[in-house]
């Protein structure tokens, strides 16, 4: 078979999910079970001890976030997947990843809420929880694939960015995604890169695990690997031990929040904007409409273009200030009242008007509702 | 105690109709504990589970008493609410009628996820029923492992394969853990012994105090056995000594039903499919274990 011709392969986005945490070398994950995201702890349960991997299943969504904290202490590449109800659960073991960065993985396939909802059923209501789900300011690294492929291919990003970044990065998929079926060409181990934490090079009694180097993150030594490693919610200075002090806190929380804002980039996908006049900006499954509907616009020669937020945190503040310099309107559909629309306001800054297309009825948003919409204001 | 033709005149609170799967022991225990209840006004709580969806589907519902569902991981901590506030209520004369509180779970979300809620409302000592309808896998999302699911059994995320046999520990003793709860009441029932069951489920309700029951609720699609045979399974279970019927009242262990003969592990296991992979050693370990969680029993029971 030539190098053009490899085969495709039908499989979920929850399969795809496991598939790149394989590839990008998961040897730990900890779930527990809640539809729409079972799948993936299924399918690790079977595939991940073949690779020399552990899986267990925790008595609840808290303890499943525990357990990847400590098992990433312990240097392993830890994931855990979860849906709105169990994201909720986890959040403040979140905030403590964040917090003591435990690089992690955080699979939340979105489903309809609050509470229990529609178990079964899409939507894109914890865009904004998986931005501030736990308490205090922290960074936050989210990425939102909108195909099976993606799903794949963000799995393994989100564990790059997590080592990288030493944070939790959520990979904020939506039923949709989750559970359609595509088929993909699944890249081959040569062809992906895998980023690993920076290990200490200073000796022992030199380590101080939380000195920052100019990239702003602290190398990381494994528990087991002989250096002093105290780990702690509090806050704490370089040396990992907790200080009461006020300024200690200013320090910390601020190069936190540093350490991904002045070195993250933003991942965006822009199609047709070059020329645009009119710009639909959408995120996940609901960008498969909207691409379509940009396609069926421009047949009928409107000139509107797309605008994908990849990395939905940190939101992509400068495609969309910069979108809002050369189009006159921007169409934000999304499954939920309003989340990513609010982002886009912001960035904005009223030199385009937003215009907000909403449904939190279960439905897919189709491409001719956005098309309408798009036809609406033009 | 009544005989069954009164039984069966009863009107219970969870009515036929249910879309429970053909089969399903769960709304059987339920079933049980409303005939345990004739009489008297209930308010049920409801754990995110299989009784909990499959029992409420839109637009109907088969309950015909107050009845809440929260969360997967609550039921305990809600019906607690719920009581404080009719006592509180009822002291102040603002409710004049007695009520009743049964919370029901499945083992997902009594022996994992609900069981810091359930240690809590025993704790605090609430006037409430706890029943948990153990089928010993979580059955609403797929058949997962849960900590009551028994050693060796193939479930979703404990699969059975070449090197890994199923579940590789054994379950939690969630009746044990209640009775350390220091609560006036606590029993383990199964529907196959349907007086045992209705006796002590309205011993549970009589009791002033928490009281929890433990019932197990054969799962045809989790255990994989035909349809018809839910009734004979608890009935294996109990004749293997695989899950004992016992009550103990304040601290009192008491063995409610000893089989004439103790029949082999063998039988319970070989009639299901989540075993169908298990090797002659594993079955003797599994025999040896079940043997020595009986002995154990019947010395707590005053019986050995």
């Amino acid at each position: 078979m030539g190098e053009n011709e490899r085969q495709a392969v039908l499989m979920s986005g929850n399969e795809a999910c496991v598939e790149g945490a394989l590839l990008a070398g998961i040897n730990f994950f900890a779930g527990y079970p809640i539809t729409p995201s079972t799948e993936i702890a299924e399918g690790l349960a079977e595939r991940l001890p073949r690779h020399g991997g552990k899986f267990i299943q925790m008595e609840d969504e808290i303890a499943s976030m525990a357990a990847v904290v400590g098992a990433s202490l312990a240097g392993a590449k830890a994931m855990t997947a979860t849906s709105g109800p169990g994201f909720s659960l986890k959040q403040e073991n979140i905030g403590f990843a964040a917090m003591a960065e435990v690089p992690c993985v955080v699979v939340n396939v979105q489903r309809y809420g609050p509470s229990t909802g529609l178990p079964t059923s899409p939507a894109q209501g914890d865009i904004m929880q998986a931005r501030w789900g736990t308490h205090g300011d922290h960074p936050m690294i989210a990425l939102m694939p909108a195909s099976v492929q993606e799903s794949l291919t963000l799995t393994i990003e989100a564990f790059n960015l997590a080592e990288k970044f030493r944070t939790p990065v959520i990979l904020l998929l939506d039923e949709v995604v989750g559970h359609m079926r595509e088929g993909i060409v699944p890249p081959r181990k040569e062809e992906i890169m895998i980023k690993k934490r920076k290990k200490p090079t200073a000796p022992p009694e030199e380590y101080l695990p939380y000195r920052a180097e100019p990239d702003g993150v602290p190398p990381m030594a494994n528990f087991g690997d002989g250096y002093r490693f105290h780990v702690t919610g509090l806050v704490h200075d370089e040396t990992g031990f907790p200080r009461g002090r006020g300024s200690d806190g200013d320090y910390l929380v601020r190069r936190l929040t540093n350490k991904v804002k002045n070195h993250f980039v933003p991942m965006v996908e822009e199609y047709l904007t070059e020329d645009a006049e009119i710009a639909v900006v959408a995120c996940g499954s609901v960008a498969r409409s909207a691409k379509r509907a940009v396609n069926l616009g421009r047949e009928q020669g409107i000139k509107v273009g797309l605008v994908r937020p990849i990395s939905i945190w940190p939101f992509p503040e400068k495609a969309i200030k910069d979108l809002a310099g050369k189009v006159r309107a921007i169409v934000v559909p999304e499954m939920n009242l309003g989340q990513v629309a609010l982002e886009v306001e912001r960035c904005a800054c009223g030199k385009a008007v937003v215009y907000r297309l909403n449904r939190i009825d279960a439905e897919l948003i189709t491409p001719d509702e956005i098309l309408a919409k798009i036809q609406e204001v033009k | 105690m009544a005989n069954l033709r009164e039984l069966s005149k009863e009107d219970l609170f969870l009515s036929s109709g249910h879309r429970m799967c053909a089969g399903c022991i769960a709304p059987v225990v339920v079933r049980m504990m409303s005939m345990a209840a004739a009489g008297r006004n209930v308010v049920v709580g409801n754990a995110t589970g299989c009784l909990e969806v499959a029992t409420t589907i839109y637009p109907y519902t088969a309950w015909k008493c107050s009845w809440v569902h929260n969360a997967f991981e609550n039921a305990a901590a809600t019906i607690s609410g719920v009581e404080a506030a009719y006592k509180a209520l009822r002291r102040k004369g603002k409710v004049k009628d007695d009520y009743k509180f049964i919370a029901f779970g499945g083992d997902g979300g009594t022996y994992d996820i609900g069981l810091q809620s359930l240690s809590g409302a025993m704790e605090r000592g609430h006037d409430m029923v706890y029943v948990c309808y153990d089928n010993g896998a979580y059955m609403n999302t797929g058949i997962q492992r849960s900590g009551a699911t028994p050693k060796f059994a193939d479930t979703t995320t404990s699969p059975a394969g070449k090197v890994v046999p199923g579940k590789t520990q054994w379950r939690k003793d969630l009746t044990a853990i209640m009775v350390a709860h220091n609560i006036p009441y606590a029993a383990q029932v199964a529907p196959g012994h349907w007086n045992d069951f209705i006796t002590k489920g309205a011993k549970a309700i009589d009791v002033d105090g928490p009281a929890f029951i433990n019932a197990l609720a054969p799962c045809p699609r989790g255990w994989r056995y035909d349809t018809a045979d839910g009734i004979e399974m608890c009935r294996l279970a109990v004749d293997t000594c695989i899950w004992p019927l016992y009550e103990v009242v304040n601290g009192e262990w008491k063995l409610t039903y000893k089989p004439k003969q103790k029949r082999p592990v063998a039988d319970f296991l070989k009639a299901q499919g989540r075993f169908r992979h298990l090797t002659d050693e594993m079955i003797q370990e599994f025999q040896a274990q079940v043997d020595r969680d009986w002995e154990a029993l019947l010395k707590r029971c005053g019986e050995a």
